[in-house]
């Protein structure tokens, strides 16, 4: 009972030091370093310690100084309630969404079954898909409580655009579910140990739609409407300064990070190396016995998985910094007038052909 | 154990629900609406019902409140006045009409409350309230209403998507 209690912890502890630890400030370096790359720029150098620049590493750490000293700003008229809590409502759900993520499958750890994932739910993929849902309101209410009109334009884009997309990424999970025949993320996970099961290869349509849709659902460009630096100000967030707007900015790049541990586990084989099945890789390290294999393995795997991610959450910064963005009718145009329809024919095609083989 | 979970949640609820019906302002109505939703769910988590709880979230709080907030905000909605609205004879005569069907439903739900057995729990199977099991329900025993329903909301998609047009046009 405490021995399970505290793998859980444990798993909780490292789910968030990999998110909010890792992944937040490192991701804000990165983009700043892609987009120099992209742009035959060098980026941020400036930011030192003694001299020692570490490659603009450093911006990190002024980056949360300003953030943690910087005045906490409510204009006048401002719900202060609401406008206090709306960060926090984006937040939650960006982290929420990891407890039924899986970041490797099980192992025998000391004559233990340890599997990584904090809570395995029946319903997992429908969580993911709810918590991601009440998101919206963290960005709608923000924009409503701080009595201001971009802010107010801002939100009400957001409302819809994350409406429009939800649709797409709920019918596109349903293709996914029909080839899979589980909810469970760590069932999703363990069948594509077959290379030839990966979702990509199973559901190609439906990975683009998703990675479409989860785009827009984060609002970077080029689905960028809500935000609208050039003309919104800052959309929803334009009142907010500080520690609050450090938590939106947060919020984004974790938000990258989920997509890509989603993406991951539905089309990319989850935590599996083509062609190595488990098996094979634990009689590899068999000399360090039962244990020490499976933690070889495990640390594989979780390597694996965080790699794969990485690559996910690479390819949305090349398309952050590579299209333009959509005008606020062309996103409304695509979500309902072309990926509505597509998904909708991708379930029929899946059922189809589920239909024939069997 | 599940009692200690089921009463703060339960309190939660009925709080929250208060809140909807006294708030001044539609926002905040919602707002409490939504929380109420989401108090909701866990109530259905504490009787095994996952899919049912993810479903309320999803469909109720996740999409269908956004609209509502939406729509609040599109028309810019202000702190209405108390007076007005229940001062008209027509709405007077509404009110009595949900007022007795409200009476009505709260007899039927006391009826049902005292003739329950309250004392011996239920057992459950171990499928009960996983998705597998109410989609097999779904689709065999009940697969009748389940279509009659489908197509009601087929329907009602298209009758909002035609009304909508002729004002467009």
């Amino acid at each position: 009972m405490w021995v399970d209690l505290l793998i859980t912890l444990v798993k909780i502890l490292f789910v968030f030091a990999v998110t909010v630890g890792f992944f937040a400030p490192v991701l804000t370096w990165v983009e700043r370093k892609q987009s120099a790359l992209m742009q035959d720029r060098i980026g941020a150098n400036r930011a030192d310690i003694m001299g020692f620049t570490a490659l603009g590493l450093f911006h990190i750490i002024a980056d949360a100084l300003k953030m943690f000293t910087k005045e906490d700003f409510i204009p006048d008229g401002a719900n202060r309630v609401l406008h206090t809590i709306s960060p926090i409502i984006a937040l939650v759900p960006a982290l929420l969404t990891f407890a039924v993520v899986p970041f490797g499958g099980h192992y025998n750890l000391f004559g233990k079954d340890v599997h990584l994932v904090i809570s395995d739910l029946d319903v997992g993929l429908l969580f993911v898909f709810a918590i991601a849902s009440l998101a919206t309101y963290g960005y709608v209410i923000a924009g409503w409580s701080s009595n201001n009109n971009w802010s107010l334009l801002g939100s009400m884009r957001t409302a819809s655009q994350m409406i429009s997309y939800e649709v797409t990424m709920g019918l596109t999970i349903i293709g996914v579910l029909m080839v899979y025949g589980s909810m469970k993320l760590t069932d999703i996970g363990a069948i594509q140990e077959n290379f030839w099961m990966w979702g990509i290869f199973l559901q190609p349509v439906g990975f683009f739609m998703f990675l479409t849709a989860s785009i827009a659902e984060n609002k970077r460009i080029p689905f960028d409407a809500p935000e609208a630096e050039s003309e919104l100000v800052a959309g929803y967030f334009t009142e907010y300064s500080g520690l609050k707007f450090g938590m939106f900015f947060m919020a984004e790049f974790i938000e990258m990070v989920t997509i890509g541990a989603i993406m991951t586990i539905l089309f990319l084989g989850a935590w599996h190396i083509p062609f190595l099945s488990s098996a094979t890789l634990l009689s590899w390290f068999d000399f360090l016995g039962t244990t020490g294999s499976n933690l070889v393995l495990m640390l594989i795997h979780v390597g694996v998985f965080f790699a794969k991610v990485c690559f996910f959450i690479w390819l949305q910064m090349i398309i952050r910094w590579t299209l333009p963005r959509f005008r606020y009718d062309q996103i409304m145009k695509l979500g309902w007038k072309i990926l509505l329809p597509l998904s909708l024919a991708n379930i029929l095609v899946t059922g189809l052909v589920i239909l024939a083989l069997n | 154990m599940e009692l200690l979970i089921f009463y703060p949640l339960a309190g939660f609820c009925v709080v929250l629900a208060l809140g909807v019906v006294f708030n001044n302002s539609p926002v905040g109505s919602a707002i409490s609406l939504i929380g109420m939703m989401l108090g909701l769910s866990g109530v259905f988590v504490l009787q095994q019902a996952h899919f049912i709880a993810i479903l309320q979230i999803i469909i109720y709080a996740g999409a269908i409140m956004v609209l509502f907030m939406f729509v609040i905000m599109l028309l810019n909605l202000k702190k209405g006045d108390d007076a007005g609205w229940i001062a008209r004879e027509r709405n007077l005569l509404l009110s009595v009409l949900t007022g007795l069907l409200a009476v009505g439903i709260l007899y039927k739900i006391s009826d049902v409350l005292f003739s329950a057995q309250m004392d011996t729990p239920a057992t459950l199977p171990d499928s009960f309230g996983t998705v597998a099991n109410i989609g097999e329900t779904l689709f065999t025993d009940f697969v009748l209403p389940f279509e009659v329903a489908s197509i009601l909301l087929l329907a009602a998609m298209v009758g909002a998507v035609v009304l909508a047009k002729t004002k467009l046009d």
